[in-house]
């Protein structure tokens, strides 16, 4: 039989102290004002809006949904994103759901934005942006029927474009922000992709405004955002806008803008919801302490009942919760963050049940075995072997609903999606970031049983007998000599 | 050596088992009846909004004010804080537009200016789009639960393993029946929670019923040929019944810390999910010990009995029968 050496047990055990503490702390670095994050830690974690309260948006197609493709909705989806980025929110989900031509939106409110108002910033999403270019940049003040000005809500007069217009938003397909390097330098343009339909319209305008200087002006709801001066007739529908770009952000903000407006059907919030973040706050304390006082009394329990095997349960249970914060918290790279709900707490809870189980079984085997007379590597090995497909099959079974959950409820492009397409073809794919989450942290929490609850115990166990003082049957649960 | 430990007679009173889940089973159908269920703003669609205010309002007159700024019927519930914080409730069965939402807040914060009128919750769902949701869950538990039967009958095919897959699919049935009437008698309404504990007791219950199989087919080829499977199945029972027990054990104490933490803080988000988990653990332990294998030997007999000479049928019914040398 192969031995396990004396070593091995502090090495094991030293990695899963490692891995806890940098889990649960994180590694930062603080240079002046500048925090840096080497590894996420448990604070890092993002905390869905059930906990943390926050705002959950459908947007849908205002009419009928017939002509509006998966393309188009994904259109959307990309311009929501930018919206959000530009009203500073970055800690938000958004999904395309091209079955339903729909566009789902999750983001955190957290609770120091006391002047956050939820609704305007719905609203503010949702709005259809009016992109427009036109001749020259006149304008003129509103007037309406009656021939007196328009004013706005706090009394100053409305100014409207009135140059004819060349293209619109429909015409438009992308703006993109580049470094020109044609002249040796880096100069900051913004790149504009028209569609098909544009294409004309645009040669004309711009063999137009070239012949005399003219200028084309870029309008997203009345409002001037660019107003470049045209020097050559463009015929393939690639123009570069360039000059006038102090940096490359402001070359970014202007491709961001015009994007904004090429919205390819109007939209509408569909349903909503917002949790008031104050009620996030407290559950999330409970949580944390409840799961503390949890893992303490497990953690009493195994050590008490099955004395070592329960020792090694315990370093390899905290190796298990450490592994699942980071799974959450994005610690390793190749795991993204991942936005944690009530249900994907119900997740963890699982995955900790099932790792207990898994040292339970084992333990109890073992225990069985000295009782039986067995020696002490004897009864360890036989132990592990004769438990293995107990908790290979109870892992599997939690394993299949894990991928059934991010199947159903994850994103329609998911992995797990695809591979259900089959069984899901009559459901429209919609989302629910809270589900999704459930079946994310159990397939995280039962990988880590493998990884700790089963191979990392085993090898700790094996290499802890070997020292004298403890190879004693009592401390393998036979009775006290 | 040790001593011979004491072997329940579990498949032996598996009657009295049967009998003690089919009452349980009875009383959450009369409480269902009786009392319904609820469903969700999530299932059933509509419009929940929460607003928090201080001090006092007129009930009637924010009635009529609602009813003059909104065009859907709606309901109005009010709650009484401990101190002066006081909320209010409105639902309505359709869904409503964020404009109406806006113009509501507006007139609400007119007619109360001083009142600290907060919204603190809006949920708004078209019916049409949680009927979808609610179908889907179902289709997520009925998809595992096929996936599992199939996963089971693959494992233990060398025990049989559909009919082992079908009874662990019934002690499963078993506990999300247990979890759904904790959600009917404590009148938690259904909503996402309900498919995560669902989900979380579907993969505990089944994985304490496999170690029990697990044993089961392992006993299968230790045992002496004349044992009956009633007594392969008793055994089996016996020597996972530590397992079960602290199992369960520990994962009952790790919930209940979090029901009893969340009940005295007023959670009603977290005990909602953690109340149903934690009633759904014991029902785990119960069908996967007590109902699961003693109704596979309930099974096989019936079949034995058929063809007429089935291994366990020409032997004393009851799981113990005669000791077994092991």
């Amino acid at each position: 039989m192969k031995r396990t050496a004396k070593p091995v047990f502090f090495i094991v055990a030293l990695l899963i102290v490692a891995l806890f503490l940098t889990a649960v702390f994180g590694v930062y670095g603080q240079y002046g004002d500048r925090r840096d994050t080497y590894i996420r830690g448990a604070s890092d974690i993002r905390f869905g809006i059930d906990i943390r309260g926050g705002v959950d948006v459908t947007f849908g197609p205002v009419g009928s949904t017939e002509d509006i493709s998966a393309q188009d909705v994904d259109t959307v989806r990309d311009v929501i994103s930018q919206r959000l980025v530009l009203n500073n929110i970055t800690d938000y989900e958004i999904y395309s759901d091209t079955t339903n031509k729909q566009v789902i939106v999750r983001f955190p409110w957290t609770s120091d934005e006391e002047d956050f108002d939820p609704n305007a910033a719905i609203e503010e999403l949702g709005k259809t942006a009016m992109l427009e270019f036109r001749i020259g940049s006149d304008t003129e003040v509103q007037k309406d029927e009656d021939g007196n000005p328009v004013r706005d809500e706090y009394g100053n007069e409305v100014v409207v474009p009135t140059g004819e217009i060349v293209l619109t938003g429909e015409d438009v397909d992308t703006a993109t922000a580049l470094y020109d390097t044609s002249n040796g330098k880096n100069t900051p343009v913004v790149q504009l992709v028209l569609l098909e339909s544009g294409k004309e319209k645009f040669a004309e305008a711009t063999a137009e405004q070239a012949a005399s200087d003219g200028t084309i002006s870029i309008w997203l709801d009345n409002e001037m955002i660019s107003n470049p001066t045209v020097d050559e007739t463009i015929e393939n529908g690639e123009a570069v806008i360039s000059g006038g770009f102090a940096d490359f952000s402001e070359a970014s903000d202007l491709a961001n803008l015009i994007n904004s407006g090429a919205l390819p059907f109007n939209i509408e919030v569909k349903s909503n919801g917002v949790i008031d973040p104050t009620l996030g706050d407290k559950s999330l304390d409970i949580m944390v302490m409840a799961g503390i006082i949890a893992l303490a009394l497990i953690s009493l329990f195994m050590l008490f009942y099955y004395r070592l095997p329960g020792l090694v349960a315990v370093i390899a249970l905290f190796g298990q919760v450490a592994g699942m914060i980071a799974g959450v918290s994005g610690y390793f790279g190749f795991f993204q963050s991942f936005t944690l709900t009530l249900p994907g707490i119900a997740g963890i809870i699982l995955s900790i049940g099932m790792g207990v189980d898994a040292n339970v079984i084992t333990a109890e085997r073992i225990k069985e075995e000295i009782r039986a007379g067995r020696t002490i590597d004897g009864a360890i090995s036989r132990g592990y072997d004769s438990s293995f497909w107990a908790i290979f099959d109870g892992n599997v079974t939690n394993i299949i609903v894990a991928i059934v959950l991010m199947g159903v409820f994850g994103p329609p492009s998911g992995l797990w999606a695809t591979i259900l397409k089959p069984f899901l073809f009559m459901f429209p794919a919609s989302t629910t970031g809270s589900i999704y989450s459930f079946g994310y942290t159990l397939l995280v929490g039962i990988i880590f049983n493998f990884v700790m609850g089963v191979t990392a115990s085993r090898l700790m166990l094996k290499s802890i007998t070997r020292f004298k003082c403890l190879r004693k049957p009592w401390l393998l649960g036979g009775e006290r000599a | 050596m040790s001593k011979e430990r004491k072997e329940w007679n579990i498949v032996g009173k598996k009657k009295y088992f049967f009998a003690a889940s089919i009452v349980i089973m009875v009383v959450g159908i009369v409480f269902n009846i009786l009392f319904g269920v609820e469903l969700d703003i999530e299932f059933k669609g509509g419009t929940l909004i929460k607003y928090s205010y201080q001090g006092d309002l007129d009930h009637n007159e924010l009635e009529n004010l609602i009813d003059s700024s909104l065009d859907n019927s709606f309901e109005l519930t009010f709650s009484t804080g401990d101190t002066n914080e006081h909320a209010f409730n409105l639902t309505m069965t359709d869904a409503i537009s964020m404009e109406e939402q806006e113009a509501l807040d507006a007139a609400l914060l007119e007619a109360y200016p001083d009142s600290q009128l907060v919204k603190t919750t809006s949920t708004s769902v078209p019916p049409s789009m949680s009927e979808q949701f609610f179908l889907k869950c179902l289709v997520a538990i009925v998809l595992a639960s096929v996936f599992l039967l199939i996963y089971v009958a693959i494992r233990f095919r060398k025990i049989g393993g559909w009919s082992a897959g079908v009874m662990g699919l019934i002690a499963l049935l078993h506990d999300v029946l247990v979890a759904y009437f904790v959600f009917v008698i404590f009148r938690i309404p259904l909503d996402d929670n309900f498919v995560a504990v669902v989900l979380s007791i579907l993969g505990y219950s089944l994985n304490a019923t496999i170690v029990i199989y697990d044993r089961v087919r392992e006993n299968r080829r230790i045992m002496s040929s004349d044992a009956t499977i009633g007594e392969v199945v008793n055994r089996s029972i016996n020597q996972s019944m530590s397992r079960s027990v602290n199992t369960s054990l520990c994962v009952f104490v790790a919930i209940a810390v979090v029901t009893v933490l969340a009940l005295a803080n007023n959670l009603s988000s977290i005990v909602s999910f953690a109340l149903p988990m934690m009633l759904g653990v014991l029902s785990g332990f119960y069908s996967s010990t007590f109902i699961a294998g003693p109704l596979w030997v309930l099974w096989k007999e019936r079949k034995g009995a058929g063809k007429g000479a089935g291994k366990g049928a020409d032997k004393k019914k009851d799981g113990r029968g005669k000791k077994v040398k092991a």
